[in-house]
């Protein structure tokens, strides 16, 4: 049953060519303009140029941005439109299918990945250090994130006004405090604190990492760790708002 | 055996009573209207059977087990008033994915879109449906599953003559095979082809009936006259 789910929700998506091809060619074409705003920035030697750390991150940060608002917007219409209610009376277990959903935003977030680290690596000449797939395997991690976060998310928004909304307030606080605007170390105490909770912070951690090292550190493996357990747990929560009886 | 009963049923939603203490029973194998006008409590009392209604106190006792149960889920189907299918799927896409969730192939699903008269349409998005086809197509979804208990909220509305007929003895052959089914209407008209009628007003159990006995209580051959003269004899003004 999950695995009809997850086609199902492919299936939503295949009708709808416009936003595949946006999933699939935005975050390259965002890259790009960033490649363009640092290309002829001089690089201090022995340092890594701006746009290999940043454009790097931003592998992890575009696919948790856009699985999150996907999916909450497509929960939020499974609430409305009656189909959540009628599928909690059919055998579907609500894991079932909670976990069709990220297997199926999962594997769009992998192509999207896919695509866009091409993109960077030739259009663009992101060096990496460490290996591609390893960096296609973080992307898809965080977008599970989003995935799990946007259906939680989705509980307690009532219209889709509301859930588009939720984007800057879960998102923009991880993304101003990853480590990528001002370094983690140089953080007031309590801020980085903050920073040490959220998980979009070990994503970029791993990002950083697989940029710097050719080699496949434990630390990579305890970050990606992290955000996957982040995501387990929102999946968790998630499931806890999905009520049968309503009044 | 009764498949369904239905015990002192109290819902309330907010501080407003939807359903004053309900309490009937309906044997295996009925076609039972569920008929008053809107407002009257039918959905909340549907929805009382199929488990995802809150009620305040009361028992629903279906096919055996408290209703809700997950063992009941293979076996009752709901089919909500808003058609809900997928509107970005086409017919075939949407009732493929409800048997597969109750353990159907391919070849059922198609056979549900074929009894509910959407063969044509199957490959249609729900989106571009007319509203009539879209209900169907909810239908559908729930006839691939083959549930020993139909629950349908106002299936019929927005149909035309012929197909409202086609559906209705459709649902009779159902009931014939031994499904009991439980379907709502604001139309008194559709009562006639009920086996036994649940007529609700203002939350509360008007009359336990069937269309002969309706008619002869209400002094009418008309079902709709029938109706009204029994609501003005139980608020005690003079027909």
């Amino acid at each position: 049953m999950t695995a009809a789910t997850a086609g199902r929700v492919l299936r939503q998506l295949r009708h709808d060519p416009r936003t595949i091809a946006m999933m699939l060619a935005v975050p390259g074409l965002l890259l790009g303009l960033l490649y363009l705003l640092w290309k002829d920035l001089p690089t201090p030697p022995g340092q890594v140029g701006v746009f290999d750390r940043v454009g790097l991150t931003m592998l992890g940060i575009f696919p948790f941005v856009v699985m999150f608002l996907v999916t909450s917007i497509a929960m939020l219409r499974e609430r409305t439109s009656g189909t959540l209610e009628r599928l909690l009376t059919t055998p579907l277990s609500r894991p079932a299918l909670l976990l069709g959903y990220g297997i199926a935003f999962g594997l769009a977030a992998a192509l999207q990945a896919v695509v866009t680290v091409a993109v960077a690596t030739t259009l663009y000449d992101l060096t990496v250090a460490g290996s591609l797939a390893l960096v296609v395997l973080i992307a898809v991690v965080d977008a599970i994130l989003g995935v799990a976060l946007g259906l939680l998310a989705s509980a307690f928004a009532r219209s889709e006004f509301q859930a588009v909304q939720f984007m800057p307030v879960i998102v923009l606080p991880q993304f101003f405090l990853c480590g990528l605007l001002a370094p983690r170390e140089q953080m007031a105490g309590w801020l980085q604190a903050v920073s040490d909770v959220l998980p979009l912070t070990y994503a970029v951690d791993a990002l950083q990492e697989v940029g710097r090292s050719s080699e496949v550190t434990g630390r990579i493996w305890l970050d990606l760790a992290a955000v996957a357990g982040t995501a387990v747990l929102a999946l968790a929560l998630a499931a806890g708002t999905l009520r049968r009886r309503t009044s | 055996m009764d498949a369904v009963v239905v015990r002192d049923l109290v819902v309330e939603r907010g501080r407003r009573g939807v359903l004053h203490g309900l309490g009937f029973a309906i044997p295996t194998g009925q076609l039972t209207g569920l008929l008053g006008p809107s407002g009257s409590g039918k959905s909340t009392l549907m929805r009382a059977l199929v488990g995802v209604q809150r009620v305040r106190s009361g028992e629903v006792t279906v096919l055996g087990e408290p209703a809700g149960s997950p063992g009941l889920r293979r076996r009752v189907g709901y089919v909500t008033q808003a058609p809900s299918v997928y509107g970005d799927l086409t017919v075939r896409e949407n009732v493929r994915y409800f048997a597969a969730l109750y353990g159907r192939g391919a070849r059922e699903a198609d056979a549900a879109v074929a009894d509910v008269g959407l063969a044509e349409a199957a490959h249609q998005l729900v989106d571009d449906l007319s509203g009539g086809q879209r209900g169907r197509a909810s239908l559908a979804c729930a006839l691939v599953g083959e549930p020993e208990l139909l629950v349908l909220d106002e299936p019929t509305v927005g149909l035309d003559p012929v197909l409202r007929a086609e559906l209705w003895a459709r649902f009779a052959a159902l009931a014939a095979a031994g499904t009991t089914l439980v379907v709502s209407s604001h139309v008194m008209d559709e009562a006639r082809r009920c086996d036994r009628l649940l007529l609700l007003r203002d939350g509360d159990l008007l009359a336990d009936t069937t269309p002969a006995r309706l008619r002869a209580d209400g002094g009418s051959p008309d079902l709709e006259e029938a109706f009204l003269a029994l609501v003005r004899a139980s608020a005690g003004v003079p027909a």
